[in-house]
């Protein structure tokens, strides 16, 4: 007893020896790294003319290779990096968060690594960038998908229930059954902008028609995604809109199988944040009527640039829209956009960019529209 | 002259250095240096104050829920419901923490204490369905995960909030959180819950090792019928061990509701702090000391790791890769044991 309790004392110790042997030689790298972010304090400050700016992005838990914004936005930054001759690691970077606890590490460790700007992608991150834009001040941050105030913080949104709403002509004049289903990610104020607005335009081009509003409580459940698609099918909805970034591929997967087994079953899913043609395609055909396509890229690529140029709107909310050509309806599926559906489209895209209607955002405006119809 | 305990010592510390060999070997096979990687993965959780800060913030619930997993293995009990009680912990803390208005030295304690209370009602219902009926903790535990998961949505969306996806944030006078540690560390989320975990490791090695409590319940753990025949009440044995291990998990729980986030929002899926609780609790064979080494070593690897793609460019997906791997070798310990005692005998 009182050897084998000797011996775990010893290991105990000798763990410890490594422990700080180990603490010991990171003090060393510590000092190294140090002097070498000393160096490139000094280089940043000899460059003036923004040859070293740097940019980098946090993704939400959805990952780089979403199919969805993240990806879009990293699109964004690998096309303002071509520009300047930056790439991945050399002036753009991106961090991957595993869980919403890594948010603000990942944030915290790019504003350690001295860059520029960061970018936080998605409403989810807006506690986390918050509370790290106060503690950095010297800092830029640009937060997609919801508004941070501070003067060292854009903050970029999207006119997403307008695109929503022309998505929802599209499926008022393409359903057969007069029944069209919503598929949200998370019941929150972002994804009801989608919702109210597709109810909206369904409802402007024929108010009998029913739409079926379901939340799949998760932006990365495709077997959910799976399951509510399945059901609103079976109970005649013909077209499936769906905003949930990777439980929406759950949609597509149930689209194609109803395909698959009944090539002249007539289903649509209407895709969201980038064309989503390629996740339809089954075969000769494909169940992507269209998608409410939302240029994430395009807004990250021209704050960006705004930064590096020393004019970096921060403290502002920048909204893009219709009118930016930041929010559009895709037409890559030319057999099932018949010219009647794209003419319509375009007329009531005439009408919101001139103000003549004005889209719903919340659940409370769209029923002061419903109710004024 | 091998010592079963000086063996519980070795394997892990083998199965830790095996899983960072083959990730090393699986680094260079994918043309990226493995020294340079795990320099990264090193600066990522103790290159500065904050990231050491960060590293203790995600090593005290592990600490909790390895201690909540072990605690029932010690009885023979495997409880994979850890999940779901930490999220019943969570939930009970925040709610206690948003709705009253308390000074401090009352309002924390209590927040505690029902983020305790909860975990061990979650762990209850298990261990009677097990004591009373035979059905194995293990299926019911799973069900369970998903139970609290949806309830506790469901709470914050309905409840703790009006139709929004997370709750207020809990009152200061309820808050784990620390100005003074988070000023120390660059403003890292480290809180004072450390202090928690660490009072229950001791908790749990003395209730074990030096009460009469810990004697029986290791004892129905070894062998229920034996126990049974020196005059244990082994049902009530069962229940106690399922109900210490809940209030473990809720306290977990209750470190990311009033330290880490200070609020609960709804989840898409599990945490995964009582999965890999179950992890920690194996690699640190079952005994608090240990787990609270064990809890270090998967702190370090999961904040380390956020460092490695755009320190090293080492692709997240590898670095998933390399963790796992050194879970495996862990739980493949038994292998480790069997060379081990290979070579024993052929040095004799």
């Amino acid at each position: 007893m009182l050897k084998s309790r000797f011996l775990m004392v010893l290991v105990f110790l000798l763990t410890f020896g490594v422990f700080l042997a180990a603490c010991g030689s990171s003090g060393g790298e510590e000092e190294t790294s140090g002097s070498s972010s000393d160096d490139s304090g000094s280089e940043e400050s000899s460059g003036e003319e923004n040859s070293d700016f740097s940019v980098a992005m946090v993704t939400d838990v959805g990952g780089v290779d979403d199919k969805s914004f993240n990806q879009s936005a990293w699109e964004g930054l690998q096309a303002f990096g071509e520009e300047n001759g930056m790439s991945k690691g050399e002036g753009i970077d991106y961090a991957q968060s595993e869980s919403d606890a890594d948010y603000a590490t990942n944030l915290n460790r790019l504003v350690r690594q001295d860059y520029n700007l960061i970018y936080g992608i998605g409403y989810l991150l807006q506690p986390a960038i918050a509370e790290v834009s106060e503690q950095y001040p010297d800092t830029n941050f640009a937060l997609v998908d919801s508004v941070q105030e501070g003067d060292n913080v854009a903050s970029i949104v999207f006119k997403e229930h307008q695109g929503s709403f022309l998505a929802g002509v599209a499926a008022a004049n393409k359903t057969n059954t007069d029944k069209v289903g919503f598929i949200g990610g998370v019941d929150g104020s972002l994804i009801n902008k989608f919702e109210a607005g597709f109810v909206a335009g369904v409802k402007s081009v024929n108010p009998e028609i029913e739409v079926e509003v379901e939340y799949a409580e998760s932006f990365n459940d495709s077997q959910k995604g799976q399951a509510i698609a399945s059901n609103m099918y079976s109970k005649d909805i013909d077209v499936i809109y769906h905003a949930s970034g990777g439980t929406g591929n759950g949609v597509f997967a149930q689209a194609k199988d109803i395909k698959n087994s009944n090539p002249d079953e007539e289903v649509w899913v209407i895709g969201v944040d980038r064309d989503q043609h390629e996740e339809g395609q089954i075969g000769d055909s494909n169940v992507t009527l269209t998608s409410m396509v939302k240029r994430v890229d395009i807004a990250v690529q021209e704050v960006a640039n705004q930064a590096m140029n020393g004019e970096f709107p921060g403290g502002e909310v920048l909204e893009f829209g219709l009118a930016d050509d930041a929010i559009s309806i895709a037409r890559t599926n030319e057999e099932a956009m018949t010219e009647e559906i794209v003419s319509a489209v375009e007329e009531w895209k005439e009408k919101i960019v001139n103000g003549e209607v004005e889209v719903p955002s919340t659940r409370e405006d769209l029923q002061t529209f419903l109710d004024s119809m | 002259m091998f010592s079963n305990r000086l063996f519980n010592i070795l394997v892990p510390i083998i199965s830790v250095l095996l899983g960072l060999i083959s990730g090393a070997i699986i680094m260079l096979i994918f043309g990226y240096n493995p020294i340079a990687g795990f320099a990264a993965l090193w600066n990522g959780a103790f290159g500065d104050a904050y990231f050491f800060g960060e590293t203790i913030r995600q090593v005290t619930p592990y600490i909790l829920s390895g201690l909540a997993v072990a605690f029932a293995l010690r009885s023979g009990l495997l409880n994979i419901g850890v999940e779901g009680q930490v999220f019943m912990g969570w939930l009970a803390s925040v709610w206690i923490g948003i709705s009253f208005e308390l000074p401090m030295i009352l309002h924390l304690p209590l927040a505690i204490l029902a983020a305790a209370i909860a975990g061990a009602f979650w762990g209850f219902i298990p261990g009677l369905l097990k004591a009373k009926l035979g059905v194995h903790e293990v299926i019911v535990t799973i069900m369970m995960n998903y139970i609290a998961l949806y309830l506790s949505n469901s709470i914050v969306r309905n409840l703790l909030s009006d139709g929004a996806d997370r709750t207020e944030n809990v009152a200061a006078t309820a808050s784990l959180q620390s100005n003074w540690l988070a000023e120390m560390t660059f403003y890292s989320r480290i809180h004072y819950g450390f202090i928690v975990a660490l009072l229950m490791a001791l908790v749990m090695w003395f209730i074990i090792n030096r009460t009469t409590t810990g004697f029986e319940l290791r004892s129905v753990g070894f062998n229920q019928h034996a126990s049974k025949y020196a005059g244990m009440n082994v049902s009530k044995n069962i229940i106690l061990a399922m109900v210490i291990s809940g209030a473990f998990a809720g306290l977990a729980g209750a470190m990311e509701g009033l330290g880490t986030f200070g609020f609960m929002s709804i989840k898409s899926g599990f945490t995964n702090i009582g999965f890999d609780g179950i992890a920690v609790a194996l690699l640190g064979a079952n005994t608090a000391f240990g787990v609270i080494l064990a809890a270090f070593l998967f702190g370090i690897l999961k904040i380390g790791a956020l460092n490695m793609p755009t320190a090293a460019g080492v692709p997240t997906e590898l670095v998933e890769i390399i963790i796992a791997l050194i879970i495996f070798f862990v739980a493949s310990s038994y292998m480790i044991r069997w060379v081990i005692l290979r070579f024993k005998k052929e040095g004799k």
